[in-house]
């Protein structure tokens, strides 16, 4: 099968492993092959947080340029994952800034994201833009912010994974409580990205 | 008020500490259906081949990348029907395992890369004395140094120790050879160790379950001096028996359905571990299948040497595609040396592979491409020159901390020019500015070490810092020869009730009953007394003016102190205590004189600065009142909130 290499970036917290496990479980429920990476230890201390999933292949990162898919869940950590991308990628990012601790010491600038998006869409395949955490809270449940990106990942109609197959893996691995506002989410995501 | 703050502390909460399994559901890795399939992190896969073998005994120090093994075994080993402990150290976790496999019972011992070489005196004689039933040690490396002080390459300890080494590359194999490295083990009554790297640690991929073996639980010691107590004269008949059994090791490894020649190409690549992934993801993409053989050593010591003679003699060259040492690299090029076969061998080099830092498959790619000449095929990455400096987003002290206060006490009485060694714990991430509170950090416990040195050599100010775990782990020897011979800084145990960085596992300090174990809990206290130390000082962190006052009474008393500064983790606090309800605090702007110690010498990530004026992101604040005390103004004050 074809190879489809994607990443996702996002802050210690924001849920892009539970996001990316759930696609791996996705995938096997489907019979695509798929292998999934994640980095532990700092995550929870507000650091970066990256993972990725492959599709049809064995390694189970994804090298510099080769993200055919790059899913930020937060702006300016999209644009640093930007050498993850070549002209063809698709980029799906939430705009809802994050600015790190570093910006409120002064040791860096948060950067304007307006000029940000037009950086990224100027130099891939296409960019998908939407306000996660604004679908997220609308969706009755902050926490569901992931769930609006894979939403948003399957909405966009680049990976052989259709929406039922998803929220039934979501349906398999959410708790009762949080189940309605984690598939309302998931649905807020499909539609903003048709939308976008 | 629900906003991204608020929900980041839920969801750090859920998933943060070791839980049992005691659902109606049995837990997922106990389920005995051959054949089911299922999605797996490599640790829990681990985790499963252990159950498959019918462990009755596993034993750890926590540490990434391996901390998930034996999280999984604290979830399962209630319902699993084996023992479990959260050992005080590596050496001791290794000891334990081997007591029980030497009175006949499995057990397993994970531990991270570093861990290995706290157990390394043990591992080595244990390797003469051999177990009856038996033993896997799990060691995780950590190449490009995610989680870790150093990236040491512990194939070398295979071939230190003598002790056969298994290497696998997918999360099958993480639990196939989990199993395996069991049968091994009894073949030739040695420990066997199945080396990780990070990358596999924690890479998920679909799991087939074998069987589950019945438990062994209960062993026998059969006596017998002359073969287990290693003193001279019986340890040089033991390296004999050692030596020996490396031969049959050998003759497994030649054997071994994980030493593979695969195709029948030309050109010649040997490959381990996770990089077996790369080369195959390689060659497929730069379809050069037909003229590749590839020797994969997944059973990688001892090295089959007739099988790497057969490999080399399909050949015309050969590329050896393993991360950091080049230990594949020599053996292959000895072996070929012996028999007398003189093609290209080639690994690490310049426009060849790097001793540093993990693979990458676009690395392995290229280097594959370039050193066979084939055409590269991988997409231009976008050029970034054009992107803005963004601002670094370091792991950083949560809201609330303890450390962090602890730090602010002491740099106040200290001053910015006293010596801080510090230790490995989240409490290191007090290097980082504007708290700047670590000089030196080697590895577990060197921070007390370390201090009697430079307080010897120098007359410099100098305060160490200490986790609860990482004291238990490694300093309280060092913090008895401070004492013993006279040496004069402070110790400051950061006791926080839980060891933090890698999961809040318990250490002997934790009161573990909010976890549903019955351990019995040490007190730091009574153990710095006993060490010795006279001058003991006990302070909530939380309440400034105490833990100034402390700081200023260890400053001015020559010899050595030692503050235990007591306060739970507020992530482990959250999960194991009854959640109080939040006050998160505000700055009230009319009182604020923009002193900003508040952010200058705290830097809580909970506080901010809006229009040129400091605030208190309120979905972050969990109140712990620091700032508030801090502040010149009393500007910092609580939030009314409806109860």
């Amino acid at each position: 099968m074809e190879t489809k290499r994607i990443v996702f970036v996002g802050v210690g917290g924001q849920g892009n492993l539970l996001a990316t496990r759930l696609l791996g479980e996705a995938c096997l429920s489907a019979g695509i092959p798929a292998v999934v990476s994640e980095i532990h230890g700092m995550a929870q201390r507000g650091g970066i947080v990256e993972s990725a999933l492959v599709m049809g292949a064995m390694s189970p990162i994804v090298s510099k340029g080769e993200a055919d898919i790059l899913i930020g869940f937060e702006p300016s950590e999209t644009l640093r994952a930007l050498n993850k991308c070549n002209k063809n990628t698709v980029v799906i990012t939430n705009i809802r800034p994050l600015p790190p601790f570093t910006v409120t010491i002064g040791q860096g600038v948060y950067p304007d994201i307006d000029k940000a998006l037009d950086l990224i869409k100027n130099n891939v395949g296409s960019l998908i833009v939407l306000d996660g955490n604004e679908l997220a809270e609308k969706a009755g449940n902050p926490l569901s912010l992931n769930m609006v990106m894979l939403g948003a990942l399957v909405g966009s109609k680049n990976i052989a994974l259709d929406e039922d197959t998803l929220k039934e893996t979501i349906g398999k691995s959410t708790k009762q409580d949080f189940l309605e506002s984690n598939l309302k989410a998931f649905d807020l995501g499909v539609a903003a990205s048709r939308v976008g | 008020m629900p906003g991204l703050g608020q929900g980041l502390r839920v969801f750090v909460a859920e998933q943060i500490i070791p839980t049992l399994s005691t659902g109606k559901n049995m837990h997922k890795l106990l389920t005995d259906s051959p054949g089911k399939e299922i999605f797996l992190l490599g640790n829990e896969a681990i985790a499963r081949g252990a159950v498959e073998a019918g462990i009755a005994i596993a034993t750890c120090y926590p540490g990434t990348p391996s901390s998930e093994i034996p999280d999984t075994f604290f979830a399962m080993y209630k319902e699993g029907g084996f023992y479990f402990e959260y050992s005080t150290n590596e050496k001791v976790a290794l000891e334990v395992a081997a007591g029980a496999a030497i009175s006949g019972v499995r057990s397993i011992c994970t531990m991270k890369h570093v861990g290995m070489n706290v157990a390394a005196d043990s591992l080595m004689t244990l390797a003469y004395l051999g177990v009856s039933a038996g033993m896997v040690i799990v060691n995780a490396d950590d190449p490009s140094l995610f989680s870790s002080q150093n990236e040491q390459d512990n194939r070398y300890y295979a071939r230190l120790s003598g002790l056969p080494m298994l290497e696998p590359t997918t999360a099958q194999e993480m639990k196939d050879m989990t199993v395996a490295a069991f049968g091994l083990s009894e073949q030739l009554k040695l420990p066997v160790i199945l080396r990780t790297t990070t990358r596999l640690n924690h890479l998920r991929g679909v799991v087939r379950f074998g069987t589950i073996q019945p438990i062994k639980s209960k062993g026998f010691f059969k006596k017998d001096p002359f073969h287990y107590v290693a003193i001279p004269a019986v340890s040089r008949n033991l390296h004999k028996i050692l030596v020996e059994k490396n031969d049959q090791a050998l003759e497994l490894s030649e054997n071994s359905e994980y030493n593979q020649i695969i195709g029948k190409g030309k050109w010649g690549i040997v490959t381990n571990g996770v990089s077996m992934n790369y080369v195959q993801d390689a060659i497929g993409d730069l379809g050069i299948g037909d003229k590749v053989t590839i020797l994969r050593l997944g059973f990688s010591y001892p090295m089959p040497k007739r099988k790497i003679g057969k490999f080399l003699t399909g050949v015309e060259k050969a590329l050896v595609v393993e991360e950091l040492e080049p230990v594949m690299e020599n053996d292959i090029r000895s072996t070929a040396q012996s028999k007398g076969i003189g093609i290209p061998i080639d690994g690490k080099g310049d426009g060849l592979f790097p001793r540093l830092y993990e693979f990458d498959p676009g690395l392995v790619r290229k280097t594959i491409g370039s050193y066979f000449k084939v055409p590269d095929t991988s997409p231009k990455a976008v050029d970034v020159t054009g992107i803005p400096d963004l601002p670094g987003r370091p792991p950083n002290l949560c809201a609330g901390c303890p450390h962090r206060a602890m730090y602010y006490a002491i740099k106040k009485v200290y001053g910015p020019d006293a010596i801080y060694p510090s230790d490995i714990g989240c409490y290191t991430l007090g290097l980082l500015p504007p708290l700047s509170m670590a000089d030196i950090v080697i590895c577990m416990g060197a921070s007390v070490g370390s201090s009697c040195g430079i307080a010897k050599a120098t007359d410099q100010k100098v305060v160490s810092f200490i986790g609860d775990s990482t004291f238990f782990h490694a300093g309280i020897p060092a913090l008895i020869n401070a004492v013993h011979n006279n040496h004069r800084f402070t110790l400051a145990i950061l006791d926080n009730g839980t060891t933090a960085m890698t999961g809040h596992q318990p250490n002997p300090g934790v009161d573990t009953a909010p976890m549903g174990v019955d351990t019995k809990q040490i007190s730091i206290e009574s153990v710095v007394r006993g060490c010795g130390v006279e001058h003991v000082q006990v302070v909530n962190p939380l309440q400034v003016k105490k833990s100034t006052e402390a700081a200023q009474a260890s400053k001015e008393f020559d010899g050595i102190s030692v503050i235990i500064s007591q306060e739970l983790c507020p992530l482990f606090a959250r999960v194991v205590k009854k959640a109080k309800k939040i006050r998160p605090f505000y700055v009230n702007q009319d009182k604020c004189k923009q002193h900003r110690d508040c952010i200058d010498l705290l830097a809580c990530p909970a506080m901010y600065i809006a229009d040129g004026k400091a605030m208190i992101d309120e979905k972050l604040c969990i109140g712990c009142t620091v700032c508030a005390q801090v502040c010149p103004e009393n500007a910092i004050l609580p939030l009314k909130i409806e109860d």
